[in-house]
C-alpha cells in the first residue's frame, strides 16, 4: 500500500508541475486541482497508514484507532481548495474574456509600450 | 477576557453585513465599514495596553486546553503587528473613499474587512494549521481586490497572483504534512517543545518541513527566488490596495519569525542553522532585485513596487540573524517600510490619477505640482531611508544590529549600495515626473486638441485626498521623534519573542488560567 500511496502522490504531484508550467488558464487550473489531490492524500498519509480503523477511540474494546487529525485537515483543505478553484476558475474566465488571451505570464507588453518613457 | 479574538471577530461580522445588507447603498457600506475599521484600531490600542506587563496572554477557542484545540496567542508582538494593520486600514480606508476607488467596482468594502480579518487572524493565531486557513482568507479576499474594477492588465496580473498564490498555498500543505508526521503536533508551542528533542542526525524530515515553510513564507515576503510577482501585482493593483498589501509583504515576515523563532530557531540542533544558511544570502539578494528594479522602472508603480522588494530584503535581513538586538531592528524596519510603502503607493495614487499614464515620461504639471513633489519626495526619502524621517533611523539599527563578522561584509555593502541606487531612482523619477514637466509648454492645457482630457480637467485633490498620505508621513515622523520609547518598547517584544521557554509555559501550562 505504501507503494500506491507514494507513487499515486509522485504521479499527481509530477502531472500538476508540468500543467502549471503551461502558463496557460485552463492546464494551470487542472494542474493546480492535481496538486490539490496529491496534498491531501500526502495529509492523510502524514497521519500513518492503517486500514479498517476507525478514528475514534472505543471505550468498549482494545480496538486500536486511527489518528482523526489529518482526517480533519484533509477536511479543511478540501473545501479550502474546492473554493480557490472556483474562484481561479471564475477570475481565470474574466481575464480571458476581457483579454482575448488565455496566457498567464504577461511580459510581453510590460517593457516596449512606452519608448518615449525614457527621458 | 474576550478581547483576544476580537480583531478577527468584529471584521467577520461586519464584513458578511456590508456584503448583504448594504450592497446596494455606497455610503452606508463606507460608514459601516470605517466604524469598523475604527472599532478595530480601539481593540488594538487595548490589545497594546492588555500585551504591555510582558505575560503572554492565551485565548482558547471552545476552552479546549493547548495542544488539543486551536489557541490564539497574544503578546507584544501579536499586538504591535494587529495595531500596524488596523491603524493602515484606516489610513487606506480615507483614501479609498475620497478618491472613491471603492465605488469603481462591487463588495470593496467587504472584502477590505474580510482582508483584515485575514490578517488579524494570522498575526494573533498559535496554531500553525490555522495560520494556513487565515492565509487562505487574507488571499481569497486579496483576490477580489486585486482585481477590482477591472480592466485587462489589472485582470491578467490578477491571474499570476491568484495562481503563484494558490501554489504557494499547496506547498504550504506539504509542509504542514510532513510537519505533522515527524513531530505529530502543529501547536507552535508544543512545536517548540518536541523540535528541540529530535537529536540533529534525525532531522531530515523537520528539516525538510522548516525548508518548505521558509518557501511558503518568502513567497508572501516577496524574498528572491520568489519575489518575481511582487511588482506586476503591486503595479497592476489598484493604488489603495497596493498600499494595503504593504502589510502582507509583512505577514509573510511575521510568519518567519515566529516559526522559525520559536519552533525551528536557535536551540533546535536539527533546524537552528537553517535560517542563517538559506535566508541571509536571499535577503541580500533581494535588496540587489530592488534597488536595480527601481533604477530601472519606466513607470511609477512598478519603481514603487520594486522599493517594496527592497525593503523586505533590508527587513529579512535583520531577521535572518535571529538575535534579539537584530528583531528589534526588523521590527522597527517593519513598521517604518509598512507605513513608507503605503505612503507611496497613496501619494503616486494622486499623481497618476492627474496624468494619462503612469510612465515617468515629462507631462504638463498637474494641478497642485508642487504639493505632489513635496509629498512624494518625503515618501521617497522615507522608503530610501535619508535623515529625517524613520527611515533612516531603521536602517541606521538594522547596520547596527549586523556588526558581527559573519554579517557585516555582505549586509553592509548591499544595504548601503542598494540605498543608493533606490534613491537614484527615486530622485530621477521625482525630478522627471515634478521638475521636468514645469519646463514643457504649459499652454498643453489651453489648446482644446488634448485628447485624453483626463489630464487637462483633473481636479485639484481635496483635503481628504491628501490627508491620508499626510497621516502617513506623520505616522513616520512620530516613528522617528518618537524612537526611544518605540525601540524600548520593540526591546521587550523581540526578548518576550525570543524566550521560547515563556511562550510554551504559557499555552501549554495555561490550565488553571482563565480561557
Amino acid at each position: 500500500m505504501e507503494l500506491i500511496i507514494s507513487s499515486s502522490i509522485g504521479v499527481l504531484t509530477a502531472g500538476g508541475v508540468y500543467l502549471l508550467l503551461r502558463l496557460r488558464t485552463f492546464p494551470v487550473i487542472l494542474g493546480l486541482a492535481l496538486l490539490s489531490y496529491a496534498v491531501n492524500v500526502f495529509l492523510f498519509a502524514s497521519g500513518r497508514l492503517a486500514i479498517d480503523q476507525s478514528p475514534i477511540l472505543s471505550k468498549y474494546g482494545e480496538a486500536t484507532y486511527t489518528d482523526p487529525l489529518p482526517q480533519a485537515l484533509v477536511l479543511t483543505a478540501i473545501v479550502i481548495s474546492f473554493g480557490m478553484t472556483a474562484v481561479l476558475v471564475m477570475i481565470g474566465l474574466g481575464a480571458f474574456l476581457e483579454a482575448d488571451s488565455d496566457r498567464i505570464d504577461i511580459t510581453a507588453d510590460d517593457g516596449e509600450t512606452e519608448d518615449g518613457g525614457r527621458a | 477576557m474576550h478581547w483576544i479574538v476580537l480583531p478577527v471577530i468584529l471584521p467577520a461580522l461586519l464584513a458578511p453585513l456590508i456584503a448583504f445588507v448594504m450592497r446596494h447603498d455606497i455610503a452606508l457600506a463606507r460608514v459601516a465599514s470605517v466604524a469598523g475599521t475604527v472599532l478595530l484600531l480601539a481593540i488594538a490600542v487595548v490589545l497594546i495596553f492588555m500585551a504591555g506587563d510582558g505575560i503572554t496572554h492565551v485565548y482558547r477557542l471552545g476552552d479546549w486546553p493547548a495542544p488539543f484545540g486551536i489557541v490564539l496567542v497574544l503578546d507584544q508582538l501579536s499586538a504591535l503587528m494587529v495595531l500596524l494593520t488596523s491603524t493602515l486600514a484606516l489610513i487606506v480606508l480615507i483614501h479609498a473613499i475620497a478618491t472613491e476607488w471603492d465605488a469603481k467596482g462591487r463588495h470593496f468594502h467587504a472584502l477590505f474587512q474580510f482582508q483584515l480579518m485575514g490578517i488579524c487572524g494570522a498575526f494573533l493565531t498559535g496554531d500553525i494549521f490555522n495560520l494556513f486557513v487565515f492565509f487562505e482568507v487574507l488571499l481569497i479576499a486579496s483576490y477580489g481586490l486585486m482585481i477590482h474594477s477591472g480592466g485587462k492588465e489589472r485582470m491578467r496580473a490578477g491571474l499570476q497572483y491568484v495562481v503563484m498564490n494558490l501554489a504557494g498555498s499547496t506547498l504550504f500543505l506539504f509542509a504542514l504534512g510532513t510537519l505533522y508526521a515527524s513531530t505529530g503536533t502543529l501547536n507552535i508551542a508544543d512545536l517548540a517543545v518536541r523540535i528541540p528533542e529530535i537529536p540533529a542526525d534525525e532531522a531530515a524530515l523537520v528539516r525538510v518541513a522548516a525548508i518548505l515553510l521558509m518557501i511558503v513564507f518568502a513567497v508572501k515576503a516577496a524574498l528572491f527566488p520568489v519575489q518575481f510577482w511582487l511588482p506586476a501585482t503591486y503595479s497592476n493593483a489598484p493604488a489603495p490596495v497596493a498600499a494595503l498589501f504593504a502589510i502582507m509583504t509583512k505577514v509573510g515576515a511575521y510568519a518567519i519569525l515566529r516559526i522559525h523563532t520559536t519552533a525551528f530557531g536557535p536551540g533546535s540542533p536539527g533546524t537552528e542553522d537553517l535560517a542563517a544558511t538559506w535566508l541571509f544570502p536571499a535577503a541580500i539578494v533581494t535588496i540587489a532585485v530592488g534597488a536595480f528594479g527601481v533604477l530601472g522602472a519606466r513607470r511609477l508603480m512598478p519603481l514603487i513596487a520594486f522599493s517594496v522588494v527592497g525593503s523586505m530584503g533590508t527587513l529579512l535581513v535583520a531577521v535572518a540573524v535571529f538575535s534579539t538586538t537584530a528583531t528589534t531592528a526588523a521590527l522597527y524596519y517593519m513598521v517604518h517600510s509598512t507605513f513608507a510603502a503605503a505612503c507611496l503607493f497613496l501619494i503616486a495614487d494622486l499623481v497618476v490619477t492627474r496624468r494619462s499614464a503612469d510612465t515617468l515620461s515629462a507631462e504638463p504639471p498637474t494641478v497642485q505640482n508642487g504639493l505632489f513633489a513635496v509629498l512624494f519626495f518625503a515618501a521617497a526619502i522615507a522608503m530610501a531611508g535619508m535623515p529625517p524621517l524613520s527611515g533612516f533611523l531603521g536602517k541606521l539599527l538594522v547596520l547596527d544590529a549586523l556588526r558581527e563578522p559573519g554579517f557585516i561584509g555582505w549586509a553592509w555593502s548591499a544595504i548601503l549600495i542598494g540605498s543608493l541606487l533606490t534613491i537614484v531612482g527615486f530622485a530621477r523619477a521625482g525630478s522627471t515626473l515634478f521638475w521636468k514637466s514645469t519646463a514643457i509648454a504649459a499652454p498643453a492645457t489651453e489648446t482644446p486638441d488634448t485628447a485624453d482630457g483626463v489630464v487637462a480637467g483633473a481636479p485639484p485633490a481635496t483635503v481628504m485626498q491628501v490627508a491620508p498620505g499626510m497621516l502617513g508621513l506623520a505616522a513616520l515622523a512620530a516613528l522617528a521623534l518618537f524612537a526611544g520609547p518605540v525601540s524600548s518598547y520593540l526591546d521587550s517584544t523581540s526578548s518576550q519573542l525570543h524566550n521560547r521557554e515563556g511562550y510554551v509555559e504559557a499555552v501549554l501550562g495555561a490550565d488553571e488560567e482563565e480561557g
